[in-house]
């Protein structure tokens, strides 16, 4: 099922290419400090039929350079600037030598993720200067939003560059939340990471938790029952569920029409509270264990026949309400062509005429495919609700289907654990878009190295190809119909 | 006479001043209610400003005179407002100043000093927000001026204490089609001056989407308070005024007290159930995109321009009534 093939630096680009053009995307770039060589792992998947190939190239540690596959495809330069602040590894040719995660007044030289790092250094020398891209002609002004937002949202700086109302340029300065995740898995236990996998980002815990479950499960060996299996898809639905209701609400309360918000955040928590009867937390924590799942209680049918009617009425009011509809109508279009460029997933890629789908593409039990994956092509705010009204569907019939194989109480792996290939990986579609995740053990079964990947990750930077043309209020709409995580993106 | 009349302007202007942040209350409250949450109770503007009045004033560094002066004028704006429009009667002392043009003028400068004051912070919030507020002023002045222009005209004086007074003496007035159109239309008007919705968000924190709350985003303390505490009477003010354009039935016309203290709670129940109706619409509505709020506008100015229109061809009828 996963295929790994060593290359060396100089046939990288030639092999990624042909990967490329077979239809793969490249899901993760993972960088490791082996005792005698720094080793770096493309993964790239395709699917169905589930495809996981893996490219692994050597570099000399003296010096780190690897030929950039930036021209090749959008997220791998991503990955590559990601790559070179933690690790210090050295992209050539790359289009956009500049920093990305660390910000500027971390000193230059100072890689966080190498073995030599240390604890971290006081800020220091600065690495050059760190602009911004000015816009100028008349009339053009710059608006800085943020990191400090009102509300209670995390932190991201945004620099429109505005002529009257309408927003020229938009960047998106992130990794205000870098909170050093990766290097946090380092040495744990598998048991001692999962409550990390949980909180990589608060809203994805069964996404994350899966993800990193999977992978773990690879490298062992382990069995999971089919049960197990179940109840791990029935609470990934569930977790699509409650989010996907709560923005439903919040795109309506952004165009001012607060009455739907209160009607979708109370069915939020109605299903907040069902969670936690599910999995003793409520934002269903503890579900997924390695090499099984942990159920308390099952939503009956009528639970959720009664929370979807509810759904289907705030949709309904949200869509018949035209000055609703109208702000939705046409606002912050991403196209099919950009959204492909730019390899988003999820909701977003799916209300642009994209439709990846890890439950479809890289299935991890043989129930929990949805009969149909709902698809808009218009690409704007309207297609972003629909596409997630429409999933909301898809889940609650996923929910009544899965909870005939579900068993309650602690379900774990069945046989015990072969000696497995000490690396995997778990691909999981998270209410988001596809969670990558992958793990290498070391040899007495701690985690050597966890990258996992958020699909906000491959979308942000959609989100200000959208914004072109748009006008300035209805940015924080367009952000909510993303609705991406900074700290899923920052780590 | 002139005791009642003072006592009159007394009257109004206390009940204008304690009432303005009940009304907002009141407004929320009735929000919060229909939107079937709990709701910080009808004195909670009250007890904010009281919080923000404790606080240090803090000005940002580099801002001048307009930002330092602006709640003071917002405020003074909005009190000789409250003095001037004939709320509770048509016969005070200050009657002869109630003009139409001095209204506007007054409502047009609390808005231009608050403008000021959101350029002179020098952020860009500021600068949006006074943009945005300038674009939708210069809509809705000349709609307010065009709507009470056309009920001017059946009364043949843009005194506004002889409008409402004719008004209460010949309702039929009120009932033509001219007087229907300027009401509409200056009820257009009365929304997106006071940012109420569909025109401004009262309630959001999405900065970039605001339109009076990001001009004056710099504030903080007792400035706050003041800016806040001027844009409820200016609520108070215009509701008030569009109670008394459109409905002034029980208005004293005449210099006897009990027809004051009888018109103070017939005036404070109408602001009432006006600022209800509105807090009950908004439930329903949800903000237009910012570009559209020119066509709302454009069309509640067209509205006004077809009644002085209707009251020029049949204002000659209307006046024999």
């Amino acid at each position: 099922m996963r295929t790994v093939h060593d290359v060396n630096a100089a046939e990288l680009p030639k092999r990624a290419e042909a990967l490329l053009r077979e239809g793969h995307r490249l899901a993760l770039v993972a960088t490791h400090h082996d005792a005698d060589a720094v080793r770096i792992v493309y993964l790239f998947v395709s699917g169905p039929p589930d495809t996981r190939i893996e490219l692994h190239v050597r570099l000399d540690p003296a010096r780190p350079e690897v030929p950039s596959l930036a021209h090749l495809s959008f997220p791998a330069g991503r990955f590559e600037r990601e790559m070179h602040d933690l690790h210090g590894i050295v992209p050539l040719d790359h289009p956009q030598p500049r920093r990305l995660v660390r910000h500027f007044h971390w000193p230059r030289g100072w890689y966080p993720m190498h073995p030599d790092a240390g604890a971290p250094p006081a800020f220091g020398e600065q690495e050059g200067p760190y602009p911004f891209l000015e816009v100028t002609g008349d009339g053009v002004y710059e608006i800085p939003v943020g990191p400090v937002h009102a509300g209670l949202i995390e932190p991201g700086h945004f620099r429109f560059s505005v002529v009257g109302e309408t927003i020229l340029k938009l960047k998106a300065r992130l990794w205000f939340v870098h909170k050093g995740i990766e290097k946090l898995f380092q040495g744990r236990s598998v048991a001692a990471g999962l409550p990390l996998a949980e909180r990589i980002s608060g809203d994805t815990a069964v996404g994350h938790a899966l993800a990193y479950c999977l992978a773990v499960e690879e490298a062992t060996g382990a069995v999971v029952p089919e049960q197990a299996q179940c109840a791990r898809a029935l609470l990934l639905e569930l977790e699509r569920l409650h989010n996907h209701v709560a923005d439903l609400g919040m795109l309506c309360n952004d165009v001012g029409h607060g009455i739907l918000n209160s009607h979708a955040q109370r069915v939020r928590e109605q299903l907040l509270r069902l969670n936690h009867t599910v999995t003793g937390h409520r934002l269903l924590r503890g579900g997924v264990v390695p090499g099984g799942s942990a159920l308390h209680h099952l939503p009956s049918h009528n639970q959720m026949d009664a929370i979807g009617a509810d759904i289907h009425e705030i949709v309904r009011l949200a869509l018949g309400h035209s000055t609703v509809h109208d702000r939705f109508t046409g606002t912050a279009i991403l196209r099919t062509e950009a959204a492909r460029d730019i390899g988003c997933l999820g909701y977003a890629a799916r209300a642009s005429g994209l439709r990846p789908d890890a439950r479809i593409a890289h299935p991890f039990a043989p129930h929990g495919q949805p009969t149909r994956v709902p698809v808009h092509t218009t690409g704007d705010v309207l297609a972003r609700f629909l596409v997630r009204a429409e999933e909301i569907d898809a889940s609650l019939a996923l929910i009544r289907e899965l909870s005939d194989c579900v068993a309650t109480g602690a379900v774990g792996p069945t046989a015990t654990p072969k000696e497995g290939p000490r690396t995997g990986v778990g691909l999981v579609e998270g209410w988001r878009g596809t969670i990558a995740t992958r793990v290498e053990l070391a040899a007495d079964g701690a985690l050597k190295r966890v990258k996992p990947v958020d699909p906000s990750f491959f979308n942000w930077p959609a989100l200000p190809v959208a914004l072109n043309d748009t006008i300035v209020p209805d940015f924080p709409l367009t952000n909510k119909s993303f609705n991406l995580s900074y700290a899923g993106n920052d780590l | 006479m002139n005791t009642v009349g003072y006592t009159a302007i007394v009257l109004q202007v206390g009940a204008v001043v304690v009432g303005a942040p009940l009304l907002t209350g009141l407004m929320r409250q009735t929000r919060a209610r229909l939107e079937g949450r709990a709701g910080a109770g009808v004195l909670q503007p009250w007890r904010d400003v009281r919080k923000l009045l404790r606080k240090e004033p803090i000005t940002p560094v580099g801002t001048g005179p307009a930002f330092r002066w602006a709640p003071l004028l917002l405020v003074a704006t909005s009190l000789v407002l409250a003095v001037l429009v004939p709320l509770i009667s048509t016969n005070t002392p200050v009657r002869g100043r109630a003009d139409l043009i001095v209204v506007v003028a007054l409502l047009a400068l609390g808005t231009l000093a608050l403008a000021l004051a959101g350029l002179d912070t020098g952020t860009a919030f500021g600068g949006m927000g006074a943009s945005r507020e300038m674009t939708i002023a210069a809509l809705v002045e000349p709609t307010i001026l065009m709507a009470v222009f056309a009920l001017s005209i059946p009364a043949g004086s843009t005194n506004l204490p002889v409008i409402v007074a004719g008004a209460a003496d010949q309702p039929a007035r009120l009932a033509s089609p001219a007087g229907l159109l300027a009401i509409a239309a200056l009820a257009v008007a009365v929304l997106a001056e006071s940012g109420r919705l569909p025109v401004d968000n009262p309630s959001t924190h999405l900065e970039l989407t605001m339109v009076h709350e990001a001009m004056v985003l710099e504030y903080a303390g007792p400035d706050l308070a003041l800016v806040e505490f001027g844009a409820q009477l200016r609520l108070s003010v215009l509701l008030g005024l569009l109670a008394s354009l459109s409905a002034p039935w029980g208005i004293a016309t005449s210099a006897s007290l009990m027809a004051v203290l009888l018109a103070l709670s017939l005036v404070v129940l109408k602001v009432m159930v006006l600022g209800m109706a509105l807090a009950a619409a908004e439930v329903f509505w949800a903000k237009v995109r910012l570009f559209r709020v020119p066509e709302l506008l454009a069309g509640s100015f067209l509205l006004a321009l077809l009644a002085v229109t209707v009251s020029y061809f049949l204002g000659g009828e209307g006046g024999q009534w």
